[in-house]
């Protein structure tokens, strides 16, 4: 694959290695332009963060990506799939969007794990009934997920028993099983009591260095220089700035981000 | 062992007494003669009730699911009809209704060439079918619009998270939605089916012998007033502490927490 990829041009070479290409995203809620277009790339393996202030438009951009909100204008090509949107931005097809969607390992801000099923009904739950997995096949994967999170002990708790911690575990655990290409997370730590935001950045951490490819919307600056390949900064829904993480948390340009960096250290 | 216990709390042993004493003084005082001949009929009462109230909850609650979904995010010409349904129903008296629909229907049908000649005309002729109709969209009038709440105050994010899964509209509703919905919705459902089990006597008034029905005849034939009818309230009594009991095991089926 990798010799493939180098004997043709450099262009397609790195389209193949793109799993995620987002190019002029728009959004406006009513007359409120949230995205003033917004383009981003994560190649695969890539961990893209993706910081801001409130209202910069990073959760809106990160939910444009899998259509939990539908863009005004915009491309998203999404491992070489081109999204096909209708000229309002709504995708054209339902099927494609599903298909796309069931390969994207969302993680919410407020878990949203399903609340009448237990965590292993919850990590089976895509497997068996959207992607056709075997039950006993899901099940045995399920259990090595959560144990993977460290909750297999908890596999038949229902979630409003357990911790916003654990409940986070479980909800990567839910992701993780749809052996998904891409992993989004949605500020994955900010609902959280501060002693329990360790052990859910613990378990991205070690996703980030498995190679996993994410999109990272987060708060938390340290964990994001730490983990990510990519920052972008979002401020008014444009991208301020962006490169490597050592370069935007350590040597900012410009002046809006440096006001940022020093609000939230 | 605390279950036995329980019971053996002082007030408690008083009520219990009391109780056996009552039902003691009843059967000792009162008239009971009549029961043996009237157990056949009574049982037969017994079961039309308890069939009626079945069929007309499960007939009445599949028509609640789309009443409610079509108010809840129904496009406006499935939303208005349903409204208008539900309060047509809900805003007039159920033996209205059953009467509307027995002597109305019922003498329109056989002005029908098609329908008198029809396979099903000799069930037409009979008067339960109305009562089950009746009685069917009563239920799903009530319960259209607790299933509208219902699908309405399902989480958004329980819905989103299905959406960004990939999951297909009908998956979504049939696995994440509707179970949750009706999760919420049961403590509802419960008593609104006992309240249902108490609107069955009213099919007495067209002629259909379920248990109310039994009791009336005792009364008439025996002129015997007191005892059917306190017979008849333990029967109800009965029904919906069972009806009372399943329901809450359904609700035990997701342990929530604080309960």
């Amino acid at each position: 694959m990798a010799t493939a990829a180098m004997t043709t041009r450099p262009a397609q070479a790195s389209a193949a290695d793109e799993a995620i290409r987002v190019e002029d995203l728009h959004k406006s809620f009513g007359k409120l332009e949230v995205l003033k277009g917004v383009s981003l790339t994560a190649k695969k393996g890539d961990v893209v963060a993706i910081i801001g202030g409130s209202g910069s438009g990073k959760s809106t951009c990160l939910r444009c990506i899998n259509f939990l909100e539908t863009p005004s204008s915009g491309r998203i090509i999404i491992g070489g799939e081109e999204i096909v949107l209708r000229p309002d931005g709504t995708p054209a097809n339902r099927r494609q969007i599903e298909r796309v969607r069931s390969r994207l390992g969302m993680v919410f801000q407020a878990f949203n794990l399903w609340t009448h099923r237990t965590l292993i009904e919850n990590v089976t739950e895509v497997p068996v009934h959207v992607l056709g997995v075997p039950k006993a096949e899901a099940h045995d994967r399920a259990m090595a997920l959560l144990e993977r999170v460290g909750l297999a002990e908890k596999a038949n708790v229902y979630p409003s028993f357990l911790s916003g911690g654990q409940q986070q575990r479980a909800a990567i655990a839910r992701a993780l099983a749809i052996e998904p290409s891409v992993m989004l997370f949605d500020e994955p730590t900010s609902a959280l009591d501060p002693e329990l935001v360790g052990e859910v950045l613990t378990v991205i951490r070690d996703l980030a260095a498995e190679g996993r490819t994410m999109i990272l919307v987060t708060h938390e600056m340290n964990f994001a220089r730490e983990v990510s390949d990519h920052v972008i900064y979002l401020y008014e829904g444009r991208i301020e700035e962006e490169g490597p993480p050592d370069q935007v948390f350590g040597a900012p340009r410009s002046d809006r981000l440096k006001q940022f960096l020093k609000t939230v250290a | 062992m605390t279950g036995l216990r329980t019971w053996l709390l002082p007030h408690r042993i008083v009520m219990i007494a009391l109780f056996a004493a009552l039902v003691l003084w009843c059967a000792m005082t009162l008239r009971w003669d009549w029961i043996p001949k009237y157990t056949p009929l009574a049982i037969e009462g017994i079961w039309r009730t308890l069939w009626i109230l079945a069929v007309t909850t499960v007939l009445g609650f599949l028509l609640a699911v789309p009443l409610g979904l079509a108010q809840a995010i129904g496009p406006w010409y499935l939303s208005t009809p349903a409204r208008i349904f539900c309060t047509i129903i809900r805003g007039t008296p159920l033996l209205l209704q059953i009467w509307l629909i027995y002597y109305g229907l019922g003498s329109l049908f056989p002005q029908f060439p098609w329908i008198k000649d029809s396979s099903l005309w000799p069930y037409l002729r009979q008067a339960w079918p109305y009562a089950v109709l009746a009685l069917t969209l009563s239920y799903a009038g009530y319960e259209g619009e607790v299933m509208r709440g219902a699908f309405a105050g399902v989480p958004r994010g329980q819905l989103e998270a299905a959406e960004a899964f990939g999951m297909p509209r009908f998956t979504k509703f049939r696995r994440i939605w509707l179970p949750q919905a009706i999760q919420s919705a049961l403590p509802t459902l419960g008593g609104e089916t006992i309240l249902q089990l108490k609107a069955t006597p009213l099919v007495a008034t067209i002629a259909i012998v379920e248990i109310y029905a039994v009791s009336s005849r005792v009364r008439q034939d025996t002129f015997i007033v007191y005892e059917p009818l306190l017979l008849l309230a333990v029967v109800y009594l009965v029904i919906a502490g069972l009806l009372a009991f399943a329901f809450r095991k359904l609700e035990e089926r997701v342990p929530a927490k604080g309960h």
